[in-house]
């Protein structure tokens, strides 16, 4: 019988061996992959499987502007309209926004108003065969006046949020200081790249009201954009995720974009309407990670203790203000990395530019500040003559440490050792005294006509690197009690237990674990636990699956709901609920439990004054990568990566372990390859022939170790796990190729010809900052 | 202009009547129903559409639907005995290779390929083997190990 005992006092880390399953152990190996059958044969129905019979196609007519008055739509008067739909603003029955934090963005620009950015929707198409969409859509010409545009989010002064936390004196601590370091740090877009496109599929009602099909996070989201855009009430917005083919944020609010589309198109065609995204304009229109600029000001003494931070933040937000706030605000608490330091200043703003939206992607603002925290901390060690893991060693928070908004950290803090794991597995002390005298010899030895970087016999060099971050586990703040989510587990007359939540699979195993936990709870086997499916006509609203919430939050809650039913029933029929629970239905009829989220004992935050309990827990993550970097082309390649994470207790090791490898490989891409160019706001890496991600040939080899600091708040003392390693993988492989060149590249990605440039010591591109556009040429 | 044709697609024989410019991803999703092969970019970039033409694994968004008239066809639905799952599928299932499961189809039939021409590869060339088969979710850490496990059990059964 597994333990699933509510801990209430702090836990040591226990660390569980990479790779292995300890026997035993409550929560062992795990089930298989409740789905994986049905996506390995080629049954899994995703969006665009689907057969919809009747159904149109439906396209997007974009602006190519970046900011212009969008005057007229001009139809070719040629062309047999006939037999297509067009859509324009003015029939949008309910209210031209897309529900979001701020109302600013519109479903479709309205005649009259101002285009924001390139890509932006201003008109739809749809028509019952794509050659007649292709041929209409060549036959729609927008007229737009050109605005003057907002390229460069330093420049902007339209500013979606800002935020500033304080403790301490840090001016005096910097007068007190032994060494002051400046540093700042840009990186720019990262797009999600889900293999599976957008999609989604409109199915008009005879109520009025529309049922959409798609590939999407938040089914919630989407039903609450469709009521206000279309004027639906609950029950005509019908809102069902199809199979989807990963999301990591990509498809937390832009779904409710093209879910409006196509229900647009399907009210006014009154036929089902497909939008289905190509790559091109999935990558052209979707949102992408925030660009960043981070400025460092870090004073410390001799012997490397933090004593002064001074860091701002700036987010550029795109043209509409979308989820900026809370990433800025995830951005702003975790811009010092999780040192403790008792002076400190972060002020982080995220401004507005005429480019396509930014958006959510896995890590949410956490990775682009913890990368320059980070890269900083490194730097700072080899300016004290100091080890980085040394540094870190006399830092790192632990328990009793408070954070910059006030927290004081009391449980769950694991960061000591996944430092320690990390550095022992990946062998980074020894690696780096290695390439401390290989680089020696190096640049002893002269260089080698017309390759002024490398000796003829080292073409390639070497080098290891170590980062450490934190990540609050769930949502920021107080965004857990406002949302107050409710689950359901269902005993049906039938003797069929189900569980209902709106928490959706993309690949990172909802629908395994959910049914894993509810199993253990009830102690019946997990074959005789059902999952609802994700539609908003069953399910209650268990919020977004989204910030890593999924297996701490909603499996937390489930496994209450499973506790308060198994007590109902074996109260009534004195047995086990597993020999009992159906003989129980056949005589009691159906009985459901909902279970609504109570706010975590203890845990408090102040929006008002952005103080409190920023997160009720934190994940804590480190990495040791090793690069080698061709010294005459500047390509990295990262060979090996050692990833120790702390994810709280885990519940399913294989699943746990493909979060850890999948998202230690996003930041690989992000740190080295990943980039998005843009002309006159317009994306240049618009196509997967220019876009690249890593390949399995690119891909480093990843050894995983999970370490389990259990979450006293949570049941089962999960906390979260998805995006915790897409905030280390970067600097580490930063650090890494400093360690093998000498050179410390400041902005991401670190691509040959940044590394070339800094290897030769020329400013790698005109200083522009990320996102900004270059002039038209 | 169409064409009538004959395409075999895991050893069945479908009739359709084609124009010229078709791609066979296409045609086996629209015409045919089989939609295991996905489109990640109809750019030959991803290899979610990958399927064998006469044992050659090929990206079914770039390959006429009518120059693979008249050869074997193999899709994702094809590996599977009844409801047996290939070995490669057991193995995928089992060593978390599956997350969003939308280059599963894709891996399958290159992975399939890769160990009828070489039984044994190591893990090097397992990664060179899969190199035109885009992965977003996995790191590449199961479907390698997968792999591996598939040959050894592959191997055992000769
Ligand atoms: S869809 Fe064919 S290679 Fe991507
Ligand atoms: S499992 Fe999602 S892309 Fe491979």
């Amino acid at each position: 019988m597994p333990d699933l005992t509510t801990r209430t006092e702090p836990l040591g880390a226990v660390v569980v061996e990479p790779g292995t399953i300890t026997p035993g152990r409550a929560r062992g190996a795990g089930p298989l992959r409740r789905e994986g059958p049905a996506k390995l044969t080629g049954d899994a129905k995703y969006a665009d499987d689907l057969v919809s019979p009747g159904a149109w196609y439906g396209g997007t007519i974009r602006s190519t502007d970046a900011h212009a008055r969008f005057i007229a739509l001009d139809l070719d008067p040629a062309f047999d309209w006939s037999s297509v739909v067009v859509v324009t603003a003015s029939d949008i029955p309910g209210d031209n926004i897309v529900s979001s934090i701020k109302s600013d963005q519109p479903i479709l620009v309205p005649l009259g108003g101002e285009i924001q950015h390139h890509a932006e929707p201003l008109a739809l198409l749809a028509a019952p065969d794509r050659a007649t969409l292709r041929a209409a859509r060549h036959a729609a010409h927008p007229r737009t006046e050109k605005l003057p545009a907002i390229f460069d989010s330093l420049a902007s002064d339209h500013l979606f949020a800002t935020y500033e936390l304080a403790a301490g004196d840090p001016e005096a601590a910097f007068a007190a200081a032994d060494l002051v370091v400046e540093g700042e740090y840009r990186v720019g877009h990262q797009e999600q790249l889900y293999i599976e496109n957008n999609a989604m599929i409109a199915v008009p009602q005879e109520d009025g009201g529309v049922t959409v099909t798609g590939s999407l996070q938040c089914p919630y989201y989407v039903h609450a954009a469709l009521k206000r855009g279309l004027g639906l009430n609950d029950q005509q917005a019908r809102v069902v995720q199809a199979e989807t083919g990963g999301g990591f944020g990509g498809k937390e609010e832009y779904p409710s974009m093209i879910a409006l589309h196509a229900a647009l198109l399907a009210g006014k065609a009154g036929q089902p309407v497909r939008m289905i995204y190509d790559r091109h304009e999935d990558l052209a229109a979707t949102t992408k990670r925030h660009p960043a600029i981070v400025r460092h000001r870090t004073g410390v003494t001799h012997d490397g203790r933090l004593i002064a931070q001074d860091i701002e933040v700036v987010m550029d937000g795109g043209a509409y203000a979308t989820l900026t706030p809370v990433v800025l605000s995830r951005g702003a608490i975790h811009a010092g990395g999780p040192y403790r330091c008792p002076n400190v200043r972060i002020r982080a703003r995220a401004a507005r530019t005429n480019t396509p939206p930014n958006g959510a992607f896995r890590g949410f603002g956490a990775p682009q500040v913890q990368f320059a925290a980070e890269t900083q901390l490194n730097r700072i060690a080899e300016m004290l003559g100091m080890s980085p893991l040394e540094i870190r060693r006399r830092n790192v928070y632990k328990i009793g440490d408070t954070t910059p908004t006030g927290q004081v950290l009391r449980d769950s803090v694991a960061g000591e050792e996944v430092l320690e794991r990390a550095a022992e597995a990946g062998e980074f002390e020894r690696l780096r005294a290695r390439h401390h005298s290989a680089r020696q010899r190096r640049e002893g030895s002269g260089t080698v006509p017309g390759s002024p970087l490398r000796t003829g016999r080292d073409r390639f060099a070497s080098g290891v690197g170590l980062a450490l971050a934190w990540h609050g586990a769930g949502f920021t703040g107080s965004g857990e009690v406002k949302l107050a989510s409710v689950v359901s587990i269902e005993l049906t007359a039938e003797g069929q237990i189900r569980i209902l939540t709106a928490s959706t699979e993309m690949g990172q195993g909802t629908k395994t674990i959910f049914p894993q936990l509810v199993a253990e709870a009830l102690d019946v086997p997990i074959d005789a636990v059902e999952l609802a499916p994700q539609d908003t006509a069953f399910v209650p609203d268990s919020g977004p699956t989204v910030a890593s919430r999924t297996a701490m939050v909603v499996g937390g809650l489930l496994i209450k709901a499973a506790r308060r039913l198994r007590g109902e029933v074996e109260a009534s029929t004195g047995g086990a609920f597993a020999a009992t629970y159906r003989e129980f239905a056949r005589s009691h009829g159906p009985l459901r439990i909902d279970q609504r989220f109570e706010p975590y004992p203890g845990v408090g935050f102040d929006d008002a004054t952005y103080r409190g309990d920023a997160y009720p827990a934190f994940g804590w993550a480190a990495c040791v990568a090793q690069v080698d970097v061709d010294l005459d082309t500047g390509e990295v390649h990262v060979r090996d990566v050692v990833a120790a994470d702390d994810i709280g207790r885990v519940i399913h090791p294989v699943l746990a372990e493909g979060q850890v490898e999948g998202g230690t490989l996003q930041a690989v891409g992000y740190a080295t390859i990943e980039e998005i160019k843009l002309r006159d706001g317009r994306y240049l890496n618009d196509r997967l022939a220019t876009y690249i991600i890593p390949t399995a040939l690119d891909a480093p080899r990843i050894t995983t170790i999970l370490v389990e600091a259990p979450f006293s708040g949570a049941p089962h003392g999960a906390k979260g796990a998805g995006e915790l390693p897409m905030d280390v993988g970067a600097p580490a492989v930063v650090a890494a190729i400093a360690d093998a060149t000498g050179a410390w590249i400041g902005d991401l990605p670190a691509s040959p010809e940044r590394i070339l440039a800094a290897l030769s010591g020329v400013a790698a591109v005109a200083p522009l900052p990320p996102g900004a556009s270059e002039p038209a040429t | 202009m169409r064409y009538l044709v004959t395409l075999q697609v895991n050893r069945t024989s479908y009739p359709v009547e084609l124009e010229v410019g078709r791609t066979l991803l296409s045609v086996l999703r629209g015409e045919l129903g089989l939609t295991g092969s996905k489109e990640g970019c109809d750019d030959s970039e991803c290899g979610a559409c990958m399927v064998l033409i006469d044992g050659r694994p090929v990206n079914s968004c770039s390959y006429l639907a009518l120059q693979a008239a008249g050869r074997q066809i193999t899709t994702v639905e094809g590996l599977a005995s009844g409801t047996k799952l290939h070995p490669l599928q057991q193995a995928f299932l089992e060593h978390g290779a599956v997350q969003c499961g939308f280059c599963t189809p894709g891996m399958l039939i290159s992975a399939t390929a890769l160990l009828a021409a070489n039984p044994d590869p190591t893990e090097d060339e397992i990664r060179a083997g899969l190199s035109g088969n885009l992965c977003r979710c996995t790191g590449y850490v199961g479907i390698v190990a997968a792999v591996r496990s598939a040959a050894a059990e592959l191997a055992n059964a000769d």
